[in-house]
């Protein structure tokens, strides 16, 4: 099992991660996320995706794993890595519930995602954890390795492997239908808007 | 009276650009940092608080390690206006900035995020070029304004012509609406800056122009001024709140520029930006 609750009440996440592990993240659960993780952004799904459909072998392989949707600013000397914060996630829809099915498990992103993906976060049993869009100073320290995996010449849009220790971010979509957006939103929003 | 001309070197320029651009990513001013302790003192929400202390502290971070506040450092914008006494010497003055813009942006370790051209998507390298508007204007100074423009917020920005019948109801339905199609995807709380009348491009450029007031500033015009406090209300109430999680503090400014328009238009355009709003300037 790779999900457990802290003392805070906050859920530690371990990837990679099971189908049970999945079940047991609801919709506003505030996470810490560690191990590895693999960044892929726009250029880098575009290259997935025909590998995907010809049933190719990926170049990493995405069985349990976690995509963060980030291209992060050049590290400094010495550094790991520049500041690294969520793109927003609706431009992959089109990439990933094939990904899922091929047993991702969890993506990390900002925003809100097509009907299909969240069907398929359902059928696949994953989640969609968000990170603080806009916090890339602050979510860089999380962050204790980086490593170019593939698709080098993409620069910033490379898949990276990152190892993470306690990146905090919070159940946006579950496998079981739940929505943070909506739960949130509903509460604070008032009439004549 | 005659004015004598004054030199400025493209040197001057490029230096000036390229320290703009590392402030820029890496100093939020001091408008924004106001804007998250007033939000944080009148939003209900706890994950929304959690937010805003959570970018507070990331402004803190971004400033002494020098490292971005965003990793989306952006596309530059420039709205430079150039006195009409002033004389660009020794290059030429669009060089000058996309060389200042790409030297901040390798030296500094800002993200490259430029691609040559919008089909092939081969990245610049040095997130050149900038996005530069000029306008010419009295005197013998020239000031740099530079926005590093996020691309998730800008993706959420939008335009639309509105018939003078419809008029002031229908522009304000409709920025309302772009708070609302934005989002969480843009990154809440928002900045809007709205460019009413003109023509097409104009209410375009003035949206990204009205951008460059200062956050929490009243609008110099009160009919405006009580406009934007209304549609800022409007978009507060409609519970988005910090990174859309729920909550009150949905947008923390609304800008509104306006200009003359043709009798038969209502053109209505309106940039979205994130609470990464990065805009920096200088005169020399």
């Amino acid at each position: 099992m790779s999900v457990s609750t802290g003392s805070d009440g906050i859920k530690d996440v371990r990837t990679p991660l099971s189908d049970a592990d999945v079940r047991s993240l609801k919709a506003g659960d505030r996470v810490r996320i560690s191990g590895a993780i693999f960044t892929a952004r726009d250029a880098a799904h575009a290259r997935l995706a025909p590998l995907v459909d010809k049933g190719e072998a990926l170049p990493v392989d995405v069985k349990g794993q976690i995509i963060y949707y980030t291209g992060p600013s050049p590290a400094r000397p010495g550094g790991v890595i520049g500041s690294v914060g969520p793109t927003t996630a609706s431009r992959m829809d089109k990439f990933t519930p094939a990904l899922l099915a091929l047993g991702l498990k969890g993506t990390i992103g900002k925003g809100y995602r097509s009907q299909a993906v969240k069907e398929a976060l359902r059928e696949h049993t994953a989640v969609y954890f968000g990170s603080i869009g806009g916090a890339g100073a602050v979510l860089s320290e999380f962050v204790k390795k980086a490593d170019v995996v593939a698709y080098a010449d993409l620069g910033t849009e490379a898949i990276r492997r990152l190892e993470v220790d306690g990146f905090p971010a919070i159940v946006l979509y579950d496998a079981h239908g739940g929505d943070l957006y909506q739960d949130g939103q509903k509460a604070y929003a008032r009439e004549n808007a | 009276m005659e004015h004598a001309v004054r030199d400025i070197h493209v040197s001057t320029i490029s230096d000036a650009v390229k320290k703009l651009c590392m402030d820029a990513n890496w100093r939020l001013e001091p408008d924004m940092l106001r804007a998250f302790d007033r939000a944080l003192g009148r939003e209900r929400s706890d994950a929304g608080k959690q937010v805003l202390t959570i970018l507070k502290q990331n402004a803190e971070m971004a400033r002494t390690r020098q490292l971005p506040y965003c990793q989306d450092t952006g596309m530059v914008i420039a709205f430079v206006e150039v006195g009409q006494d002033v004389h660009v010497t020794g290059g030429a003055l669009y060089d000058a900035i996309n060389e200042g813009v790409g030297q901040g942006y390798t030296e500094g370790y800002l993200r490259a995020s430029i691609v040559r051209s919008p089909f092939d998507r081969v990245n610049t390298g040095d997130n050149t070029p900038a996005v530069i508007h000029v306008d010419v204007v009295p005197g013998s100074t020239l000031k740099i304004s530079v926005m590093a423009k996020g691309g998730g917020c800008e993706n959420r920005s939008k335009y639309v012509m509105l018939t003078p019948a419809a008029g002031l109801p229908a522009v304000k339905d409709f920025v309302i609406e772009c708070v609302k199609t934005a989002g969480p995807d843009a990154c809440p709380p928002l900045i809007l800056g709205v460019g009413i009348g003109g023509t097409f491009e104009k209410a375009a450029i003035n949206s990204k122009k009205a951008l460059f007031r200062e956050l929490g500033s009243p609008n110099p015009d009160p009919m405006l001024d009580a406009l934007e406090q209304e549609l800022l209300e409007r978009a507060n109430r409609l519970g988005i709140g910090p990174q859309g999680y729920g909550g009150d503090t949905t947008s923390f400014g609304i800008h509104i520029l306006t200009y003359p328009c043709h009798i038969t238009s209502l053109p209505v355009a309106v940039t979205i930006e994130c609470h990464a709003h990065r805009h920096k300037e200088v005169v020399l």
